[in-house]
């Protein structure tokens, strides 16, 4: 896509990825997504983050469009992933710009990334600003949202503040804007995003909402580096999401994460899903085949409780249940009731093992942890329906 | 005791210290300056949690 003048002088040079589906190879970006950089040309010209390698030759057109290289005197670095610093050594070279700006955390990590010796590196601490000419630039730290070296990039005249990863959705679109789409759709891709990749630093993200509510700046445009950006009232709105979802709410709906091997954990499950259902609670059933690990987290994300299933498999849990776990362990979900469930041959480990993980992620564990040797019978979907329904009554208290 | 990052999980651990960081090998967590910061991801002292 050509540059678009999202501001006055200001000037958005990213790169649309319709193609992309793997997200930094862990997440799904079902519907593509965005790498957004900027030009700011003011007295002195400024470019602000970049894309991936892969985009290098439409960036660079995107770029010459708006100004030549040469003329480019400084260069924001707001994070180094490379999805945002793939075009970076290229640029040094192209602009030979006077100065490269990055926080403190960037400035260490820098080194490890390029060979920067010669680079001009002015390290940014939080609140330090510099005069572009009509603009000014000032920096601030977020460390850990999502890495150590994050920063925020705001312009106090154009009210603009360029959030980098945070308030990201993965969606490619011709649009630049929220409210050019749906904003539903938005919403739920904006809490994926959050569920995938920034839920593990909610506190952080608790405080800079924080930090940035006491500061009370005039921002009428937040622009993160993945997907749409948020003008006027959308700012407002994305903030508040923000909010929400560091709260860790919960939602009066079930998440069933299941494996299953002769379809005996499978029969249990539904059980499990009629009791819940039958309280009035919303229950999702997630076989570990058929839904990838992002998606199941993103379900996870609000739902009130998790449940677990799986067969016993050479005295272990069936490893597509292994995957799920370790990486929604690893995203650090809070405030869930769990319980799980799995049929067996003849060791039955696992329901112990499901039972440690869901202790490893502090959820309230619901008993009994029901385990059927080879077929489920009557009394096994009994006892399965049952615990649903306690389940579904403990979601209901939590919620309450 | 030794102390674990609640943001990165990085643990610091009292024989080591934090040299980098101005602690010396030794130093209890308790008797580390309130503005020092995690030298992964430059959280507070207050992110950290004793190891359990």
């Amino acid at each position: 896509m050509r540059p678009v003048e999202i501001k006055d002088g200001i000037h958005w040079v990213g790169a649309v990825d319709w193609n992309c589906r793997n997200f930094h190879g862990y997440a799904l970006s079902s519907k593509g997504t965005t790498y957004n950089a900027f030009v700011i040309d003011d007295e002195k010209k400024v470019l602000i983050d970049t894309v991936p390698a892969a985009f290098e030759s439409q960036f660079l057109c995107s770029v010459a469009n708006v100004t030549e290289f040469e003329k480019i005197d400084y260069i924001v670095v707001n994070h180094l992933e490379p999805d945002h610093s793939g075009c970076l050594a290229r640029m040094v070279e192209l602009c030979k710009p006077e100065k490269i700006f990055i926080s403190p955390m960037g400035a260490k990590a820098l080194k490890t990334f390029f060979d920067c010796e010669d680079w001009p590196i002015v390290v940014a601490n939080s609140g330090d600003e510099i005069s572009i000419g009509k603009n000014t630039l000032r920096f601030y730290e977020t460390k850990m949202l999502h890495w150590p070296d994050n920063m925020f990039t705001f312009i106090p005249e154009a009210k603009m503040l360029i959030s980098s990863d945070a308030f990201g959705q993965n969606w490619a679109t011709s649009e630049r804007f929220v409210d050019e789409v749906s904003k539903e759709k938005v919403s739920d891709l904006m809490a994926q995003y959050y569920a995938n990749i920034v839920n593990p630093y909610s506190a952080k993200v608790i405080k800079t909402l924080d930090f940035f509510g006491e500061l009370n700046l005039d921002i009428d445009m937040l622009c993160p580096d993945h997907g749409l950006m948020f003008r006027g009232e959308d700012v407002g709105f994305a903030l508040a999401k923000y909010a929400d979802y560091a709260a860790q709410k919960t939602t009066n709906k079930a998440v069933i994460v299941y494996d299953t091997m002769w379809k005996s954990t499978e029969k249990m499950a539904n059980a499990i899903a009629s009791g819940i259902a039958d309280e009035g609670v919303s229950v999702r059933l997630m076989n570990v085949k058929a839904n990838h690990h992002s998606d199941i987290m993103s379900e996870v994300f609000d739902a009130g409780a998790v449940i677990l299933g799986s067969p016993t498999h050479n005295n272990g849990i069936l490893p597509g249940m292994a995957d799920v776990l370790t990486y929604v362990k690893g995203l650090r979900p809070q405030n869930k009731i769990g319980a799980c469930f799995g049929s067996f041959g003849w060791s039955g480990e696992c329901v112990k093992i499901l039972r440690g993980w869901l202790e490893t992620m502090n959820m309230e564990v619901i008993d009994p942890n029901i385990k059927t040797k080879n077929r489920p019978d009557h009394k096994s979907f009994e006892e399965c329906y049952e615990l649903g329904r306690e389940i579904a009554k403990a979601v209901k208290a939590k919620n309450a | 005791m030794k102390y674990v990052c609640n943001i990165c999980g990085w643990v610091y651990d009292p024989a080591e210290g934090d040299p980098d960081g101005g602690i010396a090998p030794g130093t209890a967590f308790k008797d580390i300056p309130d503005d020092w910061e995690c030298p992964v991801c430059g959280a507070g002292k207050d992110d950290f949690e004793a190891e359990s």
